[in-house]
C-alpha cells in the first residue's frame, strides 16, 4: 500500500542533503545494532556537555546574524577536530521535518534542536557516537553515546573532544560558577551523564516507584525512553544526574556509575526472584508479546516498544537464541514513527503508521523462533 | 477552602503540587492547572522542576519586579529572566549574581565550581588582558613623553605577541 508522499523541500537544502542523511542512517555504525548494547539491561550510555562562547549572547537571546556567526564559528572549529574527521554537518534549515525526526529517533539530535529557529545545526561523527549540536539552548551541546554500560569510557572520550575544542574556542567560564550556561540548572560542569536501562523485572514486581523516589533523593532523574513515564514505555528508563555544580566531573560520573551498578544488580535479583516464584507469569508475558508481534495488524509505537522490550527480556532469559538480539535492537529503532515513514517512503499519518508498523514487524519476525524456556515446568502451586 | 494555596507562577489557586528532594532539601512547587499544562508537568521529558524552582523563587522574591536589574552587555532584564528562566549572555551572571546565588544551593550540590577549567581559554584571556593593559600604558607613556617607558612597553608587547601568535 502507498500513502501520499510530500514534495515539500526545505529552503537552504543542498543537492546532497538527502544522500548525506541516507549515508549516515544506513551506515552500519548508525543503525540500531551498534547504538544499543549487546548485553542485557544497559542499552546505552551517554554523556553531554553544555558550552557557550564568551563573546556572544546565549542562543535564545542572540539576534539572527549572531546566531549564524555562532553556527559558522562552532561548525568550523568542530569540523577541524581530529575526532570529527569525515563528520557530517547539517543545518536545521536544510532538513525536512521527517529527517529531523529521524535524527531525534536515533538520539543524534534533541527535540529542542529539531524545533529550533534559523541558525542551528549539528555535526555528527562518522560512527555516529559523537554529535555536536550548535545553537540548541546553549551554543554547544556535545554528546558522546556508546552501546552498553561504559560510562567512564564515554566520559573520557567526551572530555577529550571538549579539551580539543577548547583550544580553538573561547568558552564562557567563571572561576566561581564554572562553565556559564543559558539555564542556571546546567551551570558548573555543564555535564549530564545518563544510561538507558531496560528494567522489566523491577517494573513487573512494582519496585520502580520506590527506586524513582530513592534516585530523586540522590539528585538523579529518571525518565522514559522518549519521555513516556510508565510501563507503556517498554520498561526502558533513562537515568541521569540532575545537579551540575559543586562536584567534579569525575565525582558525578562515579556517583552515577555506582548507582547504576546497584540498579543493575537489583534488576538481576528481581529477574531471578521472578523466575523462581512465578516463571509461568513471566514466560506468559514473553510468549504473548511474541504472538502479538507475529500476528498483530495494528501496533502503536508505544505498544511495539513494549512488546519488543519483552522479546529482549526473552533473549536475556535464554528463551530465544542470543543471535536474535541484533534484529530486536534494530526493530526498536525502526518501529519509531519517522523510521516507518522512511521505510515505506510515505508521509503516513499515525493510524496508517500503526498498520505499516505491524506489517514491518510481522515480516521482520516471521522466522523468529518460538520461545523455549529451559527452566522447565513450574511448580504445581504456581500453575493456576 | 478558606485560604487556597496559590500557584507559584501566576497566583491563581493551585491544584497541582510537586515535591522533589535535591540535596536532602525538600522543594515544593504549587501550580494552577493552566501553568501545569503550559510547563509540561504532565510530560516528564519536557519538564524540569529545577526550572520551575527558578521562576517560583523569583516570583516569591516580590519587590524587585518593575525596573529590576538589567544586564549592561545584552540588555536582558530581571523580568526576562523571570519569564524564560534562562539568561541572555555570559555577563548576565555578573549582573544577576545577587539574585542567582541564593537559588543555587537548592539547585545544585554546592555553590562553587570545583570541576574542569578551560586552561587554554583562561591563558588566552589573561594574555589578552595583559596586552590591553600594556597598550594603555604605552599610549599614556607616549602622551606624557616618557619615551624610555614607552620603549619598554613596546618591547614587552612584541615579546608577548611573538610567544603567543594569534593573541
Amino acid at each position: 500500500m502507498k500513502f501520499a508522499k510530500s514534495n515539500k523541500q526545505p529552503q537552504g537544502r543542498s543537492a546532497d542533503t538527502e544522500a548525506r542523511i541516507a549515508t549516515l542512517l544506513d551506515s552500519s555504525a548508525g543503525s540500531g545494532e551498534s547504538i544499543l548494547g549487546t548485553g542485557p539491561i544497559v542499552l546505552m550510555t551517554r554523556v553531554r556537555l553544555a558550552r557557550n562562547l564568551s563573546r556572544f549572547p546565549f542562543t535564545g537571546w542572540a539576534k539572527e546574524a549572531q546566531r549564524s556567526d555562532i553556527l559558522a564559528e562552532c561548525t568550523d572549529a568542530v569540523r577541524g577536530l581530529p575526532q570529527m574527521k569525515k563528520a557530517t554537518a547539517f543545518t536545521m534549515e536544510e532538513l525536512s521535518d521527517q529527517e529531523k525526526q529521524l535524527l531525534v529517533e536515533r538520539h543524534l539530535i534533541s527535540r529542542e534542536l529539531s524545533a529550533s529557529k534559523a541558525g542551528s545545526g549539528v555535526v555528527i561523527s562518522r560512527d555516529c557516537s559523537c554529535s555536536i549540536m550548535v545553537n540548541e539552548e546553549d551554543h554547544l551541546r556535545m554528546q558522546v553515546i556508546k552501546p552498553g554500560f561504559q560510562l567512564k569510557r564515554v566520559w573520557k572520550t567526551m572530555n577529550a573532544v571538549d579539551s580539543a575544542l577548547e583550544e580553538k574556542l573561547d568558552y564562557a567560564f567563571d572561576t566561581e560558577l564554572g562553565y556559564l550556561t543559558a539555564c542556571p540548572t546546567n551551570l558548573g560542569t555543564g555535564l549530564r551523564a545518563s544510561a538507558m536501562m531496560h528494567l522489566p523485572a523491577l517494573v513487573i514486581t512494582g519496585q520502580m516507584d520506590k527506586i524513582v523516589r530513592a534516585l530523586n533523593q540522590l539528585g538523579l532523574v529518571v525518565r522514559g525512553l522518549h519521555g513516556e513515564g510508565t510501563d507503556a514505555s517498554g520498561s526502558i528508563f533513562q537515568i541521569s544526574n540532575q545537579t551540575t555544580l559543586g562536584e567534579t566531573e569525575e565525582a558525578i560520573i562515579e556517583r552515577l556509575h555506582n548507582v547504576l551498578t546497584t540498579i543493575f544488580r537489583q534488576e538481576v535479583n528481581a529477574r531471578e526472584k521472578l523466575l523462581e516464584a512465578e516463571p509461568v507469569k513471566l514466560f506468559d508475558k514473553i510468549g504473548r508479546a511474541y504472538g502479538l508481534l507475529q500476528n498483530a495488524r495494528l501496533l502503536t509505537s508505544a505498544e511495539a516498544l513494549n512488546l519488543l522490550s519483552l522479546l529482549r527480556l526473552g533473549i536475556d532469559l535464554g528463551g530465544f537464541p542470543e543471535d536474535r538480539r541484533v534484529i530486536t535492537n534494530r526493530l526498536l529503532i525502526l518501529s519509531q514513527p519517522a523510521h516507518i515513514q522512511r521505510a515505506t517512503d510515505t508521509e503516513a499519518d499515525p493510524a496508517q503508521r500503526d498498520m505499516l508498523r505491524a506489517e514491518l514487524l510481522r515480516q521482520a519476525l516471521a522466522d523468529f523462533p518460538r520461545p523455549e524456556f529451559k527452566h522447565g515446568a513450574p511448580p504445581p502451586e504456581s500453575s493456576n | 477552602m478558606a485560604n487556597p494555596i496559590k500557584c507559584s507562577l501566576c497566583g491563581k489557586p493551585a491544584t497541582v503540587h510537586l515535591t522533589q528532594i535535591i540535596n536532602n532539601k525538600i522543594h515544593k512547587v504549587d501550580l494552577c492547572e493552566e501553568c501545569a499544562k503550559a510547563k509540561g508537568v504532565t510530560d516528564p521529558a519536557g519538564f524540569s522542576l529545577a526550572d520551575l524552582l527558578i521562576k517560583g523563587a523569583l516570583n516569591n522574591g516580590g519587590t524587585e519586579t518593575e525596573g529590576g536589574l538589567v544586564c549592561p552587555t545584552c540588555g536582558f532584564t530581571q523580568q526576562d529572566f523571570k519569564k524564560v528562566g534562562r539568561f541572555g549572555c555570559p555577563d548576565c551572571y555578573k549582573t544577576f549574581r545577587p539574585i542567582l546565588l541564593p537559588m543555587l544551593g537548592g539547585m545544585h550540590k554546592g555553590p562553587a565550581h570545583i570541576g574542569k577549567v578551560p586552561r587554554h581559554a583562561l591563558d588566552r584571556r589573561s594574555i589578552y588582558e595583559r596586552l590591553t593593559k600594556l597598550e594603555m600604558e604605552l599610549d599614556l607613556a607616549i602622551k606624557t613623553e616618557r619615551y624610555e617607558d614607552a620603549a619598554r612597553y613596546r618591547d614587552e608587547i612584541r615579546q608577548i605577541k611573538q610567544a603567543a601568535p594569534g593573541a
